[in-house]
């Protein structure tokens, strides 16, 4: 589709636009980093491997991993089943995939606490442990891979599967040779996604998990933790930390959706 | 791998469903239950209470702030993208989606770096000027909208790109104006694009937690949110109450899915 230049109505709309997207958005992101920056490299390095803060930010990141793996995995499973197969109640199993993304976290946490928690019906009691941290993780990110894999599993065409099935090819090599390489790209989308929502939870953990140090308080804890005590500088740092890794992911999801624009 | 062959759809079709089971439905299902359980004393306990009550107003008012400025943001910052050639727009696009990935206590902080009373970018100049933003209500709207910035644009772009431009270029072309092309041939085009925006932005900023908690300040009966009163309550051990509050919001979330998974038409051949 060709784009046309801007007129003189649209460039005024653009620039209220940009105006409002920077006071709301850009301009404090800023701040945060820069605000990490007038503390020096000393004071950012200080802040950043603190005992505690340094746990916390690993623990934040491995288990966002270790959370985005699964999904890869059952967000596919879950995708293949939607899409190809065909049963009563599958309806109700695409409202399911949502509700993750549409309840409020500090809700989220409740709603897990009533089954993993002291209380629980199934005598599985992860409250206060790293499992609880997985646990929430894993509930805030379960639309992700499902979400980016469905809409491309449900354009692929049949006829080459049927083609190669034909040809002799065993269901795991087609899989492996048709079907994997065209959703790879979805599935990685849908992967950072996933990564940046587990690396940057906080709501679900404020009743699952402590919040205990060295244990199982993550990265946005340790922040609102600085801010609390109001040393902005500190939270400033360990915020530009988590800045870089969402930074990270966004340029990786453009470039995958390069490369899948030029594909398509 | 077609449909209705051999055992592995059967097993397929039953990790899916106890994985779902597990995790999100049996959970939910606990709550209704813990709420129900207490013969709605918890439900009638926080509509009697007038600290609960001005949260959930309070909460409604800014979603709905923060929803009509994400809409109108939204619509137009996705025309302007999908159908102008500028510099930088690349940019803009990558940047469009940065609230999705930020924590919400990050969104806190920045808010609070730029627009706090006491050492804020602009915080201190606004307040002389008699206009608190942390602490208050518009910080709070402020945080919400943050969040939620995205889900409107990411809704309509597709649509744009998908309708293309020839019927408004034919309007133009008949002598419509910019401001009749999008209001009889634009709009009615997007249409559901936006409502599934909308709705999804709502569930969204209904529900915001974390950066409404650091820009709030928690005062009760002031900028005390409903998100923040599942937690005080379930914090000083007023389980019910926490309960209560939580299925009230969590009602709401899943009407808000279930709307949008009615309206949406389905995509893709099925």
């Amino acid at each position: 589709m060709s784009s046309v230049r801007l007129t003189r109505g649209s460039g005024l709309g653009l620039g209220v636009a940009l105006l409002w997207f920077s006071l709301l958005v850009l301009i404090p992101l800023a701040a945060v980093v820069a605000t990490a920056a007038a503390g020096g490299w000393d004071g950012f390095w200080q802040a950043v491997t603190n005992e505690q803060t340094a746990a916390a930010i690993r623990l934040t990141v491995g288990t966002a991993l270790l959370v985005t793996v699964v999904n890869v995995v059952m967000g596919t499973l879950i995708a293949w089943v939607l899409v190809r197969d065909r049963f009563p109640g599958q309806r109700a199993l695409e409202v399911l995939i949502d509700v993750p993304f549409a309840l409020p976290t500090i809700v989220a946490g409740l709603v897990l606490l009533s089954l993993y928690g002291p209380d629980s019906p199934l005598g599985l009691d992860v409250a206060n442990t790293r499992a609880a941290v997985f646990l929430a993780f894993l509930f805030v990110t379960l639309p992700f891979v499902v979400r980016t894999v469905q809409p491309v599993l449900a354009e692929l065409d049949r006829e080459v599967e049927e083609a190669a099935a034909s040809l002799g090819a065993s269901r795991l090599a087609t899989f492996r040779r048709i079907i994997l390489p065209a959703l790879a790209p979805a599935i990685a989308a849908g992967a950072a996604l996933s990564f940046a929502r587990g690396v940057s939870e906080y709501g679900s953990l404020v009743l699952l998990s402590g919040n205990l140090p060295l244990r199982t308080e993550v990265t946005s804890v340790r922040i609102l933790s600085s801010i609390e005590n109001d040393n902005l500088g500190n939270a400033a740092a360990v915020a530009t930390v988590l800045l870089a890794i969402s930074f990270a992911v966004i340029v990786a999801l453009d470039v995958i959706q390069r490369r899948v624009g030029r594909r398509g | 791998m077609g449909r209705g062959r051999g055992p592995g759809r059967w097993v397929a079709r039953a990790i899916v469903t106890a994985y779902l089971v597990l995790l999100v439905a049996w959970p939910l299902w606990l709550v209704a239950q813990h709420t129900i359980a207490d013969g709605l004393d918890g439900l009638r306990g926080i509509v009697d209470d007038p600290d609960v009550v001005h949260a959930l107003r309070l909460t409604v008012v800014v979603a709905v702030v923060s929803v009509v400025l994400n809409t109108v943001f939204g619509v137009g910052i996705s025309l302007l993208v999908v159908r102008y050639a500028f510099p930088g727009k690349r940019l803009l696009n990558a940047l469009l989606d940065v609230p999705l990935s930020v924590s919400p206590i990050v969104v806190g902080l920045a808010l609070v770096l730029v627009y706090g009373g006491r050492s804020g970018w602009f915080g201190p100049a606004l307040e002389s000027a008699g206009l608190q933003v942390i602490f208050s209500t518009p910080g709070i709207i402020l945080a919400t909208t943050f969040v939620a910035l995205p889900l409107v644009i990411r809704e309509v772009v597709p649509v744009l790109e998908e309708i293309g431009t020839e019927q408004e270029q034919a309007a133009q072309s008949l002598g419509a104006t910019a401001a009749q092309t999008f209001r009889r041939i634009t709009l009615p085009a997007i249409r559901w694009g936006v409502t599934y925006g909308v709705v999804l932005s709502l569930a969204r900023s209904l529900g915001e937690f974390g950066a409404v908690k650091v820009v709030s300040g928690n005062v009760l009966g002031e900028t005390r949110t409903a998100t923040l009163v599942v937690e005080e309550k379930y914090l000083n051990f007023d389980q019910g109450g926490a309960y209560a509050t939580a299925f009230l919001l969590a009602l709401v979330a899943v009407a808000c899915i279930v709307v949008v998974s009615i309206i949406r038409p389905k995509e893709g051949p099925r």
